[in-house]
């Protein structure tokens, strides 16, 4: 009936009278959607000019692209490809089983083993490479154990990847697993089929295409990170460090640009699989599926146990070397505790100051992106803007998932820093980060905003409209207050993800503006590995708080709120 | 909110007081991240009103960044930089010639040699192996004695060195190498020394760093780390390499068209003034103006004669060459064999 009338309203909005107040939305929406082209679509374009130039700016065609012919590319790519693929292999059936044990058993402890593995989400990507050091290293505590083998060069940077991109593949899969109708395993024990086949029958199908999902999420995370192969590649040279090292050490932004401008295909395959695979998808489920309740099974029960005990003990054990180094005196001839690599101040990296701008960045960002999401979704979903900037809206709102943070930290500075711009001014700005960082990770506060406003009938509106109540009413004394929740997740996501993000930013920042997680690489690039470490530490503390305080916050609103659910 | 206007009014009051109160220089250096606070401190105590805004890297990214910038330059002085690069810097005509106050009283040939001089040099530093004794007792390892020796096998695996493309140590290595060894057989050492290198890193501080916690038994580096590690409590020799030691000068100059000259003049006079010249010297055994330096611990007092004659303006002319033949060479095929 509501649908039926959503799209009566729809079809007939148009000769629909206008409004105050839909005037008001519509010109908003204009806003929305000019947010996203200039701050993502010009500086996308940007680039492509860029790659075009050589050194010094002048047009040279096509010439940047025959780097991609070039035995040493062939060789790089090569290399990345390996390290990928590896890392993706390990970490699929890694998380899959984390996602089986959590969904399909009833083991004990099921929420304390969830928060566990989220724990790399709160550290930059460098982390890992530099507890891999500490734990495998020449000097490493359990050196040993890589006998003859060492751990700078690939088997450091899979190992490393699996930490950085475990929690991503297990939301996913957690996620694929969630959608299950128990009437099919009920149907396939009837027909006698064991647990074996059923997996293979029944389970498997239906998360195929999260199975999918995360692995091509992986491959991207994986190709597009160069923290964890910073720190431990050695002398195996990979893309993403490439690029770096071209733009920052070099400051050759034709090449560096034109490997970028390739690192946008796997990205952009994955984002055009999962578009297609999130279609199949929704049709799996039908409105008569019944939720799956895992009964007990000792044997599994207690095989999931374990497996999750020894899964969060090597992310704990991971996280715990860098802390522990961090507090150590002199590695490894002097183990007294001490505070000495907390001194930032008489290091590289940009000392305190970086931690204290990291904190600004991170609660701008939350603050700004939460609003900038929120409301470019609501014009989106609920109000009668207008068709073109809530189409283009909706699609470059979903685009950030499929460019590298490295991406579009050059095309940033190609866009910003060109003398001709007007927004130039904002160049070098925190302003211009807080920005950046929204638009890097707006797709997932997205799509969570949209998730959050498709559950509120769009009644409300329609009522709201014919009593003439402007919607910036219905927003915040309807709207908002349900969605509370989801906007407090959309703003500790931000907050976090700039806390820990390096990729982007390592291009924009200044001296004034210097970052925590970018002075974690500065200063192991000076070879202050212990100093590293105490940064990432602070960062991680940082996070955890917050994600701490936004637990409570939301607890208390879900209380004050949402009590209507309940009934 | 309804302060709003009178809360933005107050923050635009702050910022516009912030901006006008001082002077501040954007001063790009390659100076060490312990070394730049002793100087700005000294530097802001005797100049107040004039604040220094330090931007740090390795000397190749410094010296990248520069050049990048050559049509919009963002700094106003540059400051503990390679002499090297800013010859290149003068070549390209990107600095303005200024002879700071008291410039007669350095030693000449550690300044600019035309008049006025484009930069005015501060203090030496030169090559130093860092050599971890702990580790070298574990693994049976000799001490090396010359830059020859590192060519052993039994040293494979176990030397660091800094990268020359983005490191000004790793970049007077290699341009030592060459006059030592001549162009043929610099390269051929250099060959050689890469079979035993474990890897190439981006400063020339890691290097000894790694080998003062034994990561690396052996790393490539330069005096003052190795002294300041060694007087940290780091189980670390220094060994200069009999063959002679290669070097740069870390030098002052004035960017062409900064808007703040009359403050940048006052930092390049206080570069070649005697306080700051007293504080180099606590960090350097060699420094521009004589009779300053004193004998630093752990560095032998004859230091300044175990520097090769080198002539800096070559190094400058053929960076460019080296650094792209030495990139060819060990960079892009860097895979261990």
């Amino acid at each position: 009936m509501t649908a039926a009338l959503n799209a009566v309203v729809r079809k007939t909005g148009a000769r629909l009278p206008q409004s105050g107040s839909d005037r008001v939305a519509g010109a908003l929406s204009w806003l929305s959607m000019l947010f996203l082209l200039v701050f993502l679509g010009l500086p996308l374009v940007a680039i492509l000019g860029k790659a075009l130039q050589d050194k010094s700016g002048g047009y040279v065609g096509l010439s940047n692209f025959a780097g991609l012919f070039d035995a040493h590319f062939t060789y790089l790519l090569g290399n990345s490809v390996t390290v990928s693929l590896a890392s993706t292999a390990i970490v699929i059936p890694l998380a899959y089983g984390f996602a089986a044990a959590l969904m399909r058993s009833q083991m004990p402890g099921k929420s304390v083993f969830r928060m566990l593995a989220l724990i790399p989400l709160l550290a930059p990507s460098l982390l890992p490479g530099i507890s891999l050091v500490y734990l495998f290293g020449n000097q490493g505590v359990l050196k040993s154990w890589m006998g003859e083998g060492s751990i700078y060069g690939p088997i450091g940077i899979v190992l490393g990847e699996v930490f950085y991109t475990f929690p991503h593949a297990l939301m996913i899969l957690l996620t694929a697993l969630s959608l299950a109708d128990a009437r099919l395993y009920e149907a396939a024990t009837s027909l006698g089929a064991g647990r074996v086949r059923q997996f293979f029958t029944v389970t498997l199908p239906s998360v195929r295409y999260g199975l999918i999902s995360a692995a091509m999420l992986v491959f991207t995370l994986v190709i597009t990170d160069f923290g964890v192969p910073k720190i431990v590649g050695g002398r195996y040279d990979i893309l993403a460090v490439e690029i770096y090292k071209q733009v920052i050490g070099q400051q050759h932004f034709g090449l560096g640009s034109v490997y970028g401008l390739f690192l946008l295909l796997p990205a952009v395959l994955s984002w055009l699989v999962d578009r297609f695979v999130q279609r199949k998808q929704k049709a799996l489920l039908s409105a008569r599926a019944q939720p799956l309740l895992p009964r007990r099974h000792w044997p599994s029960d207690t095989l999931a146990t374990l497996f999750c005990v020894l899964v969060c003990g090597w992310l704990i054990g991971m996280l715990g070397m860098s802390v522990a180094a961090a507090f150590i005196k002199q590695w490894p001839y002097n183990l007294a505790p001490g505070l000495a690599h907390f001194d930032f101040d008489n290091m590289d990296g940009g000392g305190w100051l970086a931690w204290r701008n990291s904190l600004k960045l991170a609660l701008g960002t939350a603050l700004v992106g939460g609003v900038l999401v929120f409301m470019g979704a609501y014009w989106v979903e609920k109000t009668r803007a207008g068709v073109l900037p809530r189409a283009v809206t909706g699609f470059l709102a979903v685009l950030p998932m499929a460019v590298p943070g490295m991406v579009l930290g050059l095309g940033y500075i190609f866009f910003f820093n060109a003398p001709g711009n007007p927004l130039n001014a904002l160049y070098g700005t925190m302003a211009l980060l807080v920005l950046c960082t929204t638009v890097h990770y707006y797709s997932t506060a997205h799509l969570t905003a949209v998730t959050a406003l498709k559950q509120l009938d769009g009644e409300f509106e329609h009522v709201a409209a014919s009593l003439k109540v402007p919607f910036w009413t219905t927003l915040r004394r309807v709207t908002l207050p349900i969605c509370l929740p989801a906007a407090l997740e959309i703003a500790r996501y931000f907050f976090v993800s700039a806390m820990t993000t390096v990729s982007a930013v390592i291009f924009l920042y200044t001296p004034d503006t210097v970052l925590s997680s970018v002075a974690v690489l500065n200063m192991d690039d000076a070879g202050d590995t212990a100093a590293a470490a105490a940064m990432a530490t602070v960062v991680v503390a940082t996070s955890a708080l917050i994600c701490l305080v936004f637990g409570g916050a939301s607890w208390l609103a879900l209380r004050r709120t949402q009590g209507w659910r309940k009934h | 909110m309804k302060n709003l206007p009178r809360v933005l009014a107050g923050l635009i009051a702050l910022w516009g007081a912030a901006a006008y109160a001082d002077t501040t220089l954007t001063v790009y250096t390659a100076l060490e991240a312990d070394q730049v606070k002793a100087y700005q401190d000294k530097f802001e105590q005797e100049n107040p009103g004039i604040h220094i805004k330090w931007v740090r890297d390795s000397t190749g990214v410094i010296t990248a960044k520069l050049l990048a910038e050559k049509n919009n330059p963002q700094a106003d002085v540059v400051m503990g930089v390679a002499a090297s690069s800013l010859l290149i810097l003068d070549k390209e005509g990107m600095l303005s010639p200024y002879a700071p106050k008291g410039v007669d009283k350095l030693t000449k040939s550690y300044v600019d040699s035309k008049n006025p001089p484009a930069w005015a040099g501060m203090d030496v530093w030169g090559a130093t192996i860092c050599f971890n004794t702990v580790e070298a007792a574990k693994q049976g390892l000799k001490k090396p004695e010359s830059w020859k020796d590192l060519l052993k096998p039994e040293y494979k695996g176990k030397i660091v060195m800094p990268n020359p493309a983005s490191s000004g140590t790793g970049y007077f290595d290699v341009s030592a190498w060459l006059k030592i060894f001549g162009e043929k057989g610099g390269w051929e050492y250099m060959d050689g020394l890469h079979q035993n290198i474990a890897q190439y890193e981006h400063s020339g501080s890691k290097p000894c760093k790694q080998a003062a916690t034994g990561e690396y038994p052996i790393g490539i580096s330069f005096e003052y780390r190795a002294a300041s590690l060694k007087k940290g409590g780091a189980p670390i020799d220094l060994v200069f390499p009999k063959e002679g030691l290669g070097w740069d000068l870390e030098a002052t100059g004035i960017m062409k068209g900064t808007k703040n000259l009359d403050a940048a003049k006052k930092l390049a006079d206080w570069s070649a003034s005697h306080s700051a010249n007293e504080l180099y010297e606590k960090n350097f055994a060699v420094v521009a103006m004589p009779g300053v330096a004193k004998p630093i611990e752990f560095i032998p007092g004859n230091y300044e004669q175990m520097l090769i004659k080198q002539d800096l303006s070559w190094s400058a002319a053929n960076r460019d060459r080296i650094l792209a033949e030495w990139t060819k060479r060990y960079d892009s095929k860097s895979e261990p064999k």
